[in-house]
């Protein structure tokens, strides 16, 4: 693979510049329960059903911690290769808001329960290191509704106490692509991992986009804004790219950039101002008095340790040296957990490399097309195995496969059956071929004899004529052969 | 009949078990005496009719092994209580009602009590004198000009003017001890984490702590006994066996070393708390207790670290009282931020306004590491000074109040002169301990005053044991004109 070069820069006049991108990604913890309640956790409830008196912050309610959310915060933090905290505390984030029950958000502030970390990104300029700088454990805030009515403003507090865990990233990212890169990186290994189901239009994973610009060279950062709340890679992309260009364009000027809180919004495609730094809120953090700080016994971060799944780093490595593909196939086919499950299972039975690309090819072309995802594919991993196995054997041809495909997706059914039952077997016997090439010859003598007299374009048309003649089953390869030696003749 | 309401709650107990009087007969008694106290105002809600019905059903079917068979028990208005308005002494709750019961009140009737009302208390118990309450100031049986001390001075007055055989409070800072020394009666801080707060209208959540208040040390040691255990619904709740507290009471506290603490003199006390000090001493050293001069060096510092951290706790547990979801609602303001305005002015009192906004300061980023971090540095010394001190010995004696019941008030104007009196009270609940206040005699003008025993954590048997010697010995008598009825 040929190595492009890194090249998003932005051209002023003054100079060029880099841009300096730092991520919080949110991402919704997977649990049945919330962080500190026995609330069900299931999206799409109605308004204000999942909510127990802790959650809507009752006088005398406290909180107790859910153990599968400290230990889904452990797994991600191993996954991101990060230095796990025995010790960490809850602090409150105190501040008023109508969808904020208690008048403070529970959150890890100077000791969070995941250090450093890293994250690679695969790069069409080569592999790139993003460093993780912390993963904490907060409660989400309830959801206020200002369009229900003229007057009144109504709150859902149905996501009001789910556990999230804060991904904060170095300020490494350079670009929209790698902040593409990365925010799919985090979810295929949250996925893998089983910690976040990544899914962004429930508003499971959403981020807010820091970014700064400087000219290239500058050893220091310029002075950064950070975009609130983005909830597609989308308009992260956009936003930056807006973002970064009005920072230019405001230091060409000889102007300077306020540090500020600012707001994507998506209609005008701009980011605008919410909040300046000397508007910024005093949260007044402090230990949460209710909980004991959070000690981890050494034992039960090995023992998660331990029961991790392949993450997709290895996997791609394995991918590469036992089944022979190239990076670019190792990572598509690993991207997804699902997808390399359905891989793993196809490769098993059948040809390595072929399975690889059929499906990258028509698979994905199929599913994309139907809007369906691997785990609800029409075509089972070992009916696809049986399709690849009965190209690479010679019996049906590349041409037949693709309708023998159409059909399995249709109707489901096991490919040996539909070449069948439809007679779409390869005719590779040579001598029922040489028979059907002869009458093809004798019925077509003009064009014979002006093949023979040079004009060699005339071979597809004979090809084309014993295709058509054996409804399209003719082996390839065979008919080639056979009537070159004929034609000769 | 005699009068039975004037008599202790094992003794009630002991007359229920032998059937000499049935819990209905009981009940009618109490509420006989609770309707001709209005005067005391210690209750802002009563639950007679509740109670009537949970004693005939007590009657028709009675189970005497439980420890408060057939016994109806009112409660500080801050224990949430399942269909009957917990008011906090807010008005910002004065119209809530919880469809939980607190965990501590559960345990009560699982033991076999019931609800006879809920007793008035400082706003959020923000106080030491029970002036603070939207529901009007209490008054001390002692005297009808005097506070009843605070913040359970519902508990206290009610519970001295013989309107409940026995009653909880919470002490965050000696809202259990200073009003039972203010009323002569006896009051238990327990160590922190031995009684669940869950369900309990939070103060400031590190230090609050839930106790009995009772006539008798022994009534103490079974009402402990009663209401506390581990639950696994409050993160701050100590695991561990249950205990027998009455069962297990001695009167022998021959050769246990009692440590006096030097810092506990302080500057203008009067002569009287000396000299009750020193007749404590005595009876101790007499039932063969051995005293130890001990030193505490961090006392001074005491009450400014605990006026910082219980105002920041507070600043943020009380800001869920924002008319959103429940309680009290201002109908004036035209967005968001000026109904939370409005219903905060409105609904809050000064003293937890003066508490808020405290601890909103104390907290604030360029303020916290000189208050707040401080004054957590400071609270680790306090604790040192009494580990330090128990390895020398076996539970510390010192005045429960720097003085007797004042005048209602007296004080109101003057917060600072108000917060003096807690400076007994508050090491105590920073360093986590267990403390029991008893009435050991009155001053000149015949208000009663108490002795502190402090004890080791989770040492609450010993206490009450040393506690249940002193007051076989004390001769204190608590001999009250019902001058209201």
């Amino acid at each position: 693979m040929s190595k492009e070069k890194f090249d998003y820069f932005i051209n002023g006049e003054k100079g060029k510049y880099e841009v300096v991108i730092g991520l919080e990604v949110h991402a919704q913890v997977l649990s049945n329960s919330k962080l500190f309640s026995g609330s069900s956790t299931k999206f799409g409830a109605d308004p204000n059903k999942q909510v127990s008196l802790i959650d809507s912050a009752f006088p005398g309610m406290l909180p107790v911690i859910n153990e599968e959310c400290v230990k889904q915060a452990v797994r991600t933090g191993l996954g991101l290769n990060a230095k796990i905290n025995n010790y960490s505390v809850f602090d409150r984030k105190n501040y008023f808001y109508a969808d904020l029950p208690q008048g403070y958000q529970i959150s890890q502030y100077k000791n969070p329960i995941v250090g450093e970390g890293k994250v690679l990104l695969d790069m069409p300029y080569g592999s790139k290191e993003i460093g993780i700088e912390r993963l904490h454990l907060e409660q989400d805030a309830g959801k206020s509704i200002h369009d229900m009515d003229p007057s009144s403003t109504y709150v859902d507090l149905n996501r009001s106490g789910i556990a999230l865990m804060e991904i904060v990233s170095k300020p490494h990212l350079r670009s929209p692509d790698e902040v593409n890169a990365y925010i799919k990186k985090l979810r295929t290994i949250m996925r893998y991992l089983g910690t976040c189901d990544g899914n962004m239009q429930e508003g499971s994973l959403r981020a807010d986009v820091n970014v700064s610009v400087r000219k290239v060279g500058d050893k220091n950062f310029g002075t950064r804004c950070e975009i609130k709340n983005v909830n597609s890679i989308k308009f992260m992309q956009m936003a930056i790219e807006y973002e970064a260009n009005r920072q230019v364009e405001l230091l060409e000027d000889g102007k300077e950039i306020d540090q500020e809180t600012r707001l994507f919004d998506t209609k005008k495609n701009e980011t605008r101002s919410m909040r300046s730094k000397e508007d910024a809120h005093d949260y007044r953090y402090f230990p949460d008095p209710d909980l004991l700080p959070l000690k981890l016994e050494q034992k039960l971060i090995d023992d998660l340790k331990k029961s991790l799944p392949e993450l997709p780093d290895n996997k791609k490595e394995r991918f590469i040296q036992e089944y022979g593909l190239n990076p670019y196939e190792a990572n598509v086919l690993v991207s997804e957990k699902e997808i390399s499950d359905y891989y793993e299972e196809v490769a098993k039975l059948s040809d390595k490399k072929l399975a690889a690309t059929w499906m990258m090819g028509d698979l994905f072309a199929m599913l994309n097309d139907k809007g369906l995802n691997i785990s609800n594919s029409p075509i089972s991993a070992k009916n696809f195995a049986e399709l690849v196995q009965s190209i690479k054997s010679g019996e049906i041809s590349g041409r037949i496969a693709k309708e023998v495909f159409e059909i399995m997706v249709e109707s489901g059914d096991n490919p040996k059956k539909i070449i069948e039952s439809k007679g779409m077997k390869q005719q590779s016997d040579p001598k029922e071929l040489e028979k059907m090439i002869n009458e093809i010859l004798s019925k077509n003598k003009d064009k014979v004899d002006q093949y023979k007299a040079g004009k060699e374009k005339l071979f597809g048309f004979f090809v084309g004529q014993v295709m058509k003649l054996s409804g399209g089953k003719a082996n390839p390869q065979l008919t080639n052969e056979i009537l070159k030696k004929l034609l000769k003749g | 009949m005699s009068n039975i309401t004037n008599q202790s709650l094992s003794e009630i107990l002991e007359s229920i078990k032998s059937k000499k009087i049935s819990s209905l007969e009981l009940t009618q008694a109490y509420i006989k005496n609770i309707e001709n106290a209005k005067k005391l105002n210690a209750f802002v809600t009563t639950t007679f009719d509740q109670a009537l019905e949970n004693a005939k059903k007590f009657d028709n079917k009675p189970n005497n092994e439980q420890l408060l068979s057939g016994v109806p028990l009112a409660v500080k208005d801050l224990f949430c209580t399942e269909n009957v308005k917990t008011t906090a002494g807010s008005n910002i709750l004065n119209n809530f009602v919880p469809s939980y019961e607190s965990t501590v009140t559960k345990n009560l009737w699982n033991n076999g009590a019931f609800l006879l009302g809920k007793l008035n208390c400082d706003e959020f118990a923000m106080g030491s004198s029970n002036e603070t309450s939207f529901f009007g100031n209490v008054i001390n049986p002692i005297g009808d000009h005097l506070v009843p001390g605070g913040s359970s001075g519902g508990s206290s007055s009610a519970l001295a003017a013989d309107l409940t055989p026995a009653t909880i409070g919470t002490d965050t800072g000696g809202s259990i001890r200073q009003p039972a020394s203010f009323t002569g009666t006896v009051g238990l801080k327990p160590t922190y984490g031995l009684c669940s707060r869950w369900g309990i209208v939070a103060f400031a959540s590190s230090l609050d702590q839930a106790g009995p208040m009772t006539k008798t040390v022994n009534d103490c040691s079974i009402m402990l006994e009663a209401m506390s255990g581990f639950d696994e619904k409050d993160s701050t709740s100590i695991n561990k066996k249950k205990e027998t507290y009455s069962k297990n009471l001695k009167d022998n506290i021959k050769g246990l070393k009692i440590g006096i603490p030097k810092e506990y003199r302080v500057d203008n006390m009067p002569k009287e708390i000396d000299e009750l000090w020193e007749k404590g001493k005595k009876i101790l050293k007499d039932l063969g207790a051995q005293l130890i001069d001990i030193s505490l060096p961090h006392t001074k510092y005491a009450l400014p670290t605990y006026y910082i951290v219980a105002p920041a706790e507070a600043s943020s547990n009380l800001a869920r009282y924002d008319g959103v979801r429940y309680g009290y609602r201002s109908q004036k303001g035209k967005d968001l931020i000026e109904m939370y305005e409005n219903t905060r002015s409105e609904g809050f009192g000064d003293e937890v306004k003066r508490r808020i906004l405290i601890g909103t300061y104390v907290l604030s980023s360029g303020y916290y590491d000189a208050y707040y971090l401080k004054a957590q540095k400071v609270r680790q010394l306090i604790k040192k000074d009494f580990d330090d001190s128990f390895t020398k010995v076996d539970a510390i004696l010192t005045p429960s109040t720097p003085s007797s019941a004042f005048k209602i008030g007296e004080k109101t104007n003057d917060p600072v002169s108000m917060y003096l009196n807690d400076i007994f009270t508050v090491p105590v609940n920073l360093a986590g301990l267990p403390a029991l206040s008893l009435p050991a005699g009155l001053d000149k003008q015949g208000y009663p005053l108490g002795l502190q025993l402090i004890g080791k954590a989770l040492d609450e048997q010993k206490i009450l044991n040393i506690g249940y010697a002193f007051e076989k010995n004390c001769g204190y008598k608590n001999e009250i004109k019902k001058w209201w009825s």
